[in-house]
């Protein structure tokens, strides 16, 4: 068996929960081990462990002190946590259509301008990137994408917005994001999806899952237009591809 | 099939239950009742499963008229005067409407939130098991949006079963209590003082999601950006202002703001029932002491079938005289289980 790694940290958040944390940071090391301990405990469920959430740097694993104690459970956790996680064999990915700029991406010129750049420059950098779902939060189905270029690295709007559409495509410091339901946000907008991460009577409810590939592909606001006529009526419209 | 009709009712009221459970990996939140205690008590009285799906009720007054049949219900949690046709409905406990009889509850009078449980509970289109309504995400079920005057509930007639009381034990007035964490290290130990020992107040501007609370602001050691991590119910942020958020049932599942403290799993409902702009502080508690009083809490709810008594009888109170004892507090010993009504001014 390979050497094992680093413990991560067990933080308490509240007396039903525990905060497995690997790094600080954003690293794709760290999220690699979240969602290997993630899928070691779906597949050797530990009894009393209720629910559990990956995020970029942490598991938070939810649990019922009733059937196991907090050190009881740092005990079983802290084994399966410091094992390097298994090669990533087979990823599932999506390819999901954007329709860039204008009403559907309103800070594409800006974010050009501030980068020194065209806006078909920052399409074709976005577009170009290789991404991984690295959590899904806040609200239902907002994918939280790593990978994004480096040179698309920017802090986020001084003034968050209050409200911004359903299926936006933003970037917002180093990360991207598949937004699925209008919401606040402080990133800028790129464009917009057709597609429902989240959609209630589809099957499966939830497109996404932490640890899915992402790329992007432009199309015209005219196919926006007929692709979310297609998903309202229930089509998932992203391609997947099992790679 | 009876009918109960929404005569009137205030904003921050809808329906209710347990929650949401094994979807927050998808951003999808727990939802569910602010005052689990009191949501438990409610559905208990009518013969309902503790989380069973009830109208919560925010601190504005509401008004129910039964339709086609006669509606048994019951109330719990922040105290209300309460009557049906005149005739007074003492808190916790149920009666019964007739056909065309309305209950009225005047506003809450200290808390926030009461329950209404009806005999079968509230039917509904279930996801992620629940009929919890969180109007963010679109779900909810029969309305996926808080309560509006007219809105109905087909719900079981009424069984005819004897009305009941429910001798809840005296809840803990003192401090909320905490577990400090998962980010107190983002604050050094002044600040962590300033936390604990100092007054707080939750803003009017509170909602479901969170309580923003007023009082001095804590600072952090290194900015207020952390990587955004997993929340609970309970949690405790801290954004760049300095004013702490106790995050509820209807939080964002991640956060990306220092979580100083969390609020204990018994204590939960204790701060949703907390009025706006009432003086309370915290407390930090070992994790021993916090996983025993959640275990103390769940058995609480468990067990409250063992708490109900006839309406009309006056039985000692032998149960809650000895949870008083334990806990310190004085009860008497036949009015225990109205306590909720007389405490009031």
């Amino acid at each position: 068996m390979a050497a094992t790694l680093p413990p991560p940290r067990l933080l308490p958040s509240g007396d039903s929960a525990v905060t497995v944390e690997f790094s600080r940071t954003i690293d794709d090391d760290a999220n690699q081990r979240v969602l290997a301990l993630d899928k070691a405990l779906a597949a050797s469920p530990i009894d009393g462990i209720t629910e559990t959430v990956p995020t970029y740097r942490s598991l938070l694993v939810h649990y019922d002190p009733g059937k196991i104690g907090f050190d009881a459970l740092g005990e079983k956790l802290l084994p399966i946590a410091i094992q390097p996680p298994p090669p990533v064999t087979k990823a599932r990915r999506w390819r999901i259509p954007v329709a860039y700029g204008g009403e559907h991406g309103i800070d594409l010129e800006d974010v050009a301008k501030a980068l020194n750049t065209t806006p078909d420059d920052i399409v074709a950098r976005h577009a170009g990137g290789d991404y991984k779902v690295a959590m899904i939060g806040f609200t239902p189905g907002w994918s939280y994408l790593s990978g994004l270029d480096k040179s698309l690295h920017m802090s986020r709007r001084q003034s968050p917005r209050l409200l911004t559409p359903a299926g936006t495509i933003s970037v917002g410091g180093v990360q991207a994001g598949i937004q699925c339901l209008a919401a606040p946000s402080g990133w800028h907008l790129l464009g917009r999806t057709p597609v429902r991460t989240y959609q209630l009577h589809r099957n499966p409810t939830f497109l996404t899952e932490p640890g899915d590939r992402v790329t992007f592909f432009a199309i015209d606001h005219k196919a926006f237009e007929e692709l979310d006529r297609a998903a309202e009526a229930g089509e998932i419209v992203a391609e997947q591809v099992i790679a | 099939m009876s009918r109960i009709v929404v005569a009137s009712i205030g904003p921050a009221s809808s329906v209710q239950d347990g929650g949401r459970h094994g979807a927050q990996r998808y951003g999808l939140t727990v939802s569910g009742a602010m005052d689990r205690l009191s949501l438990a008590a409610a559905n208990a009285l009518v013969g309902n499963e503790p989380f069973a799906a009830a109208v919560e009720i925010g601190p504005f007054a509401a008004a129910f008229t039964a339709r086609d049949g006669a509606v048994r219900v019951a109330i719990s949690g922040a105290p209300r005067n309460a009557d049906v046709a005149g005739n007074p409905v003492a808190m916790d406990a149920s009666v019964t409407l007739k056909d065309g009889e309305t209950l009225t509850l005047g506003f809450a009078r200290g808390g926030a939130f009461t329950y209404l449980a009806i005999e079968g509970a509230i039917k509904g289109e279930m996801v992620f098991g629940s009929l919890a309504v969180n109007a963010r995400a679109g779900l909810g079920s029969p309305y996926p949006r808080p309560l509006q005057a007219g809105d109905e509930f087909s719900v079981d007639a009424a069984s005819g079963a004897p009305e009941l009381r429910i001798e809840l034990p005296k809840p803990a007035s003192g401090p909320i209590r905490v577990l400090l964490g998962p980010q107190d290290d983002e604050f050094d130990d002044a600040n962590k003082a300033l936390f604990l020992d100092s007054e707080w107040k939750i803003s009017a501007t509170s909602d479901r999601m969170g309580y923003r609370l007023e009082g001095p602001a804590i600072k952090h050691l290194h900015g207020h950006n952390i990587v955004s991590d997993g929340t609970v119910n309970g949690s405790i942020q801290v954004p760049g202002n300095g004013a702490p958020i106790a995050l509820m049932m209807d939080r964002g599942t991640s956060g990306g703001y220092p979580k100083i403290a969390t609020v204990i799993t018994a204590d939960v409902g204790r701060l949703a029932q907390t009025s706006a702009g009432t003086a309370f502080r915290f407390k930090a508690v070992s994790m021993a002491e916090a996983q025993d009083e959640a275990r103390k809490f769940a058995q609480l709810i468990r067990n409250l079938p063992d708490r109900l008594r006839p309406a009309d009888g006056v039985a000692l109170n032998i149960e809650a005289l000895g949870d008083a004892n334990v806990a310190g507090y004085a009860v008497s010993a036949v009015d225990a289980g109205t306590w909720q009504v007389t405490a009031e001014p």
